[in-house]
C-alpha cells in the first residue's frame, strides 16, 4: 500500500490534431485528441501528456482550444509541452485547464526561465524535459532539436540544476532509444533517479509491457511514459498496468 | 438555488476545480470569484489553491478574502482543497514561516525535514506526486458512495499536522502517515485534488454539492 508508480500516455498534437498513427477499434475519429484523451482516461491512464509540434506559432492557439476541450471532459493531470518559452506561455496552457508544462529547449536556452516559472506559478506545474545521448560509458549529454544539436551539456548535472531553480518533476527522454522499441535506457534512468529529488518520467523505447516495468525496477522511475504501444492499439492502458500490479508494482487499478 | 462559489485570488488552476464541479451536475450555479459579497451570498464554498503558501495567504489578504473565509467557515459548507487546506491552520513551515488562518488548529510541516529527521532511508521523492490511497479514518457525508483506501492525485511538498485527531477526517501514508482530509462542522478539508482525480473525485465534489454542512 502506498503510492502508486504512473502510466502516462504521450499524444502529439500538430495543428490540433493527434499524428503519428493513431489507432483505435471502435472509435469514431483516430486523429480527434478529446476522443483520445477521453479512450485513456476510460483504461485507466494516470496522467496525460500532450506534445504540441506545431510548427508555426501562429497556431499555437489551437493547442489551447485542444487543452480547453480535453480538461472539461477528462479529470486526471494534464501535462502540456512543446513551445512552451515564456511565462505568458505558461499562464495560458494552465488557465486553460492544463495542470503542468513541460520546457525542454527553453531551458536549456535560459535556464533562468525555469526559476521564473517555479516562482510564479510553483514548482508542482514546472516539468523539465531533458533529451539526452550516451556520450561515454555512464555518461549522457543534453541534445536539441530532436537529438540533432548537442549542447555540451552534462544530463545529470543539468536535471539538478534545474531542480535547484525549482523543477518539481524531470520527463527524461533517451535519443538513443527513443523510437527503437527496444527499451528503455535504464542506466541513464537510474543515474537519474538517484540523483535527483523530485519525480521522474522515463520516456523513449518502449515497446512491449515488460519495458514498463523495466523502468520502474532497473530505471527506478516513478512514472513510464509511451506513445506508440498505445496508439497502435497493442495494448491498452488497461493490460499495462494490469501487467505491472502482476510484476509486484504497486499501480492504481 | 445551489449557488458554489470558487474563491479565486490568482492562484492558478480553476479551470479545472470550476469544470468538475459543473461536470458533476449537482450545482445550478458555479461561480469563479473574488467578490467577497459574491462568496457571502453562495449556498456552499470551494477554497482552490496551489503554489507557494505565502503568496496564498497575501493574495487573500490582499483581497480582503481572509476575513471572508473566516465567516464561511462559521456558517455553510465549506471545501478547502490542497493549499487551501493547510491555509487553515495555523502556522505553515514553508517560506520560512508564514501564519495562516488559524479556522483549524495545527501546522504545516515539510516532508523533507520529516524525513530526515525521522532518519527515512527509502529514497522519496518530493513532491509527493501521484496516486496514493486515502484511508478514511470517520464516516463522513463526503465519504458517501467512495470505498475506503481509494486512490486520489496528490502533488505536495508539505503535510497538516492537526492539533486534535478527531478532526482528522482521513488519512494517507508517504514515509510518515499524515492527514489527508480534515474538518469539523461544516468545514471539511483535502490534501488531494478532486478535481483530478477522476470518477472518485467527481464523486466526493458531488457528494459536498449536496452536503448540508452536518458532520454527520
Amino acid at each position: 500500500m502506498g503510492l502508486a508508480k504512473r502510466i502516462i500516455p504521450c499524444l502529439d498534437v500538430d495543428n490540433g490534431r493527434v499524428v503519428k498513427g493513431v489507432q483505435f477499434v471502435n472509435i469514431r475519429d483516430a486523429g480527434d485528441p478529446v476522443e483520445i484523451a477521453r479512450r485513456y482516461d476510460d483504461q485507466g491512464a494516470d496522467e496525460l501528456v500532450f506534445l504540441d509540434i506545431t510548427a508555426s506559432s501562429d497556431n499555437r492557439e489551437t493547442m489551447v482550444h485542444v487543452v480547453e476541450q480535453v480538461a472539461g471532459e477528462v479529470f486526471i493531470p494534464l501535462t502540456v509541452g512543446g513551445g512552451i518559452r515564456k511565462l505568458e506561455d505558461i499562464r495560458r496552457m494552465l488557465n486553460a485547464g492544463a495542470d503542468k508544462v513541460g520546457i525542454n529547449t527553453a531551458a536549456v536556452h535560459n535556464p533562468e526561465f525555469v526559476r521564473e516559472a517555479a516562482e510564479r506559478f510553483g514548482s508542482q506545474c514546472i516539468v523539465v524535459a531533458i533529451d539526452a545521448k550516451q556520450v561515454a560509458d555512464g555518461k549522457w549529454e543534453i541534445f536539441t532539436h530532436g537529438g540533432r544539436k548537442p549542447t555540451g551539456l552534462d544530463a545529470i548535472d543539468w536535471a539538478r540544476k534545474m531542480v535547484s531553480y525549482g523543477a518539481g518533476e524531470i520527463l527524461l527522454t533517451s535519443m538513443d532509444r527513443d523510437g527503437t522499441r527496444n527499451g528503455f535506457d535504464n542506466r541513464l534512468n537510474r543515474a537519474m533517479s538517484d540523483a535527483v529529488d523530485v519525480p521522474l518520467i522515463a520516456s523513449g523505447g518502449v515497446g512491449n509491457l515488460d519495458h514498463l516495468v523495466a523502468g520502474i525496477t532497473e530505471g527506478r522511475a516513478d512514472a513510464v511514459l509511451a506513445a506508440s504501444i498505445f496508439h497502435f492499439g497493442e495494448y491498452t492502458v488497461r493490460q499495462a498496468k494490469e501487467h505491472m500490479a502482476a510484476a509486484g508494482i504497486e499501480m492504481r487499478l | 438555488m445551489n449557488k458554489v462559489a470558487v474563491i479565486d485570488y490568482g492562484m492558478g488552476n480553476l479551470h479545472s476545480v470550476a469544470k468538475a464541479l459543473e461536470h458533476c451536475g449537482e450545482a445550478a450555479e458555479v461561480i469563479v470569484t473574488s467578490d467577497g459579497d459574491l462568496i457571502r451570498s453562495a449556498d456552499r464554498v470551494v477554497f482552490p489553491g496551489v503554489g507557494a503558501i505565502r503568496d496564498c495567504i497575501q493574495g487573500l489578504k490582499d483581497l480582503g478574502l481572509d476575513e471572508v473565509i473566516r465567516e464561511v467557515a462559521r456558517s455553510k459548507p465549506l471545501l478547502a482543497v490542497c493549499v487551501g487546506m493547510q491555509a487553515l491552520m495555523d502556522h505553515s513551515v514553508e517560506n520560512q514561516g508564514v501564519d495562516c488562518l488559524g479556522i483549524l488548529p495545527g501546522r504545516v510541516a515539510s516532508f523533507q525535514e520529516t524525513f530526515r529527521q525521522a532518519a527515512v532511508h527509502e529514497h522519496l521523492k518530493v513532491p509527493h506526486m501521484g496516486w496514493n490511497q486515502v484511508h478514511q479514518t470517520v464516516a463522513h457525508p463526503l465519504w458517501h458512495g467512495i470505498r475506503d483506501h481509494s486512490r486520489y492525485y496528490f502533488v505536495h511538498s508539505y503535510y497538516v499536522q492537526p492539533t486534535q485527531q478527531q478532526q482528522v477526517m482521513a488519512v494517507c501514508d508517504y514515509g510518515v502517515p499524515f492527514a489527508a482530509a480534515v474538518g469539523r462542522d461544516n468545514v471539511f478539508a483535502v490534501q488531494f485534488h478532486p478535481e483530478k482525480s477522476q470518477h472518485d473525485g467527481l464523486t466526493l465534489y458531488a457528494n459536498f454539492l449536496r452536503w448540508n454542512g452536518a458532520a454527520l
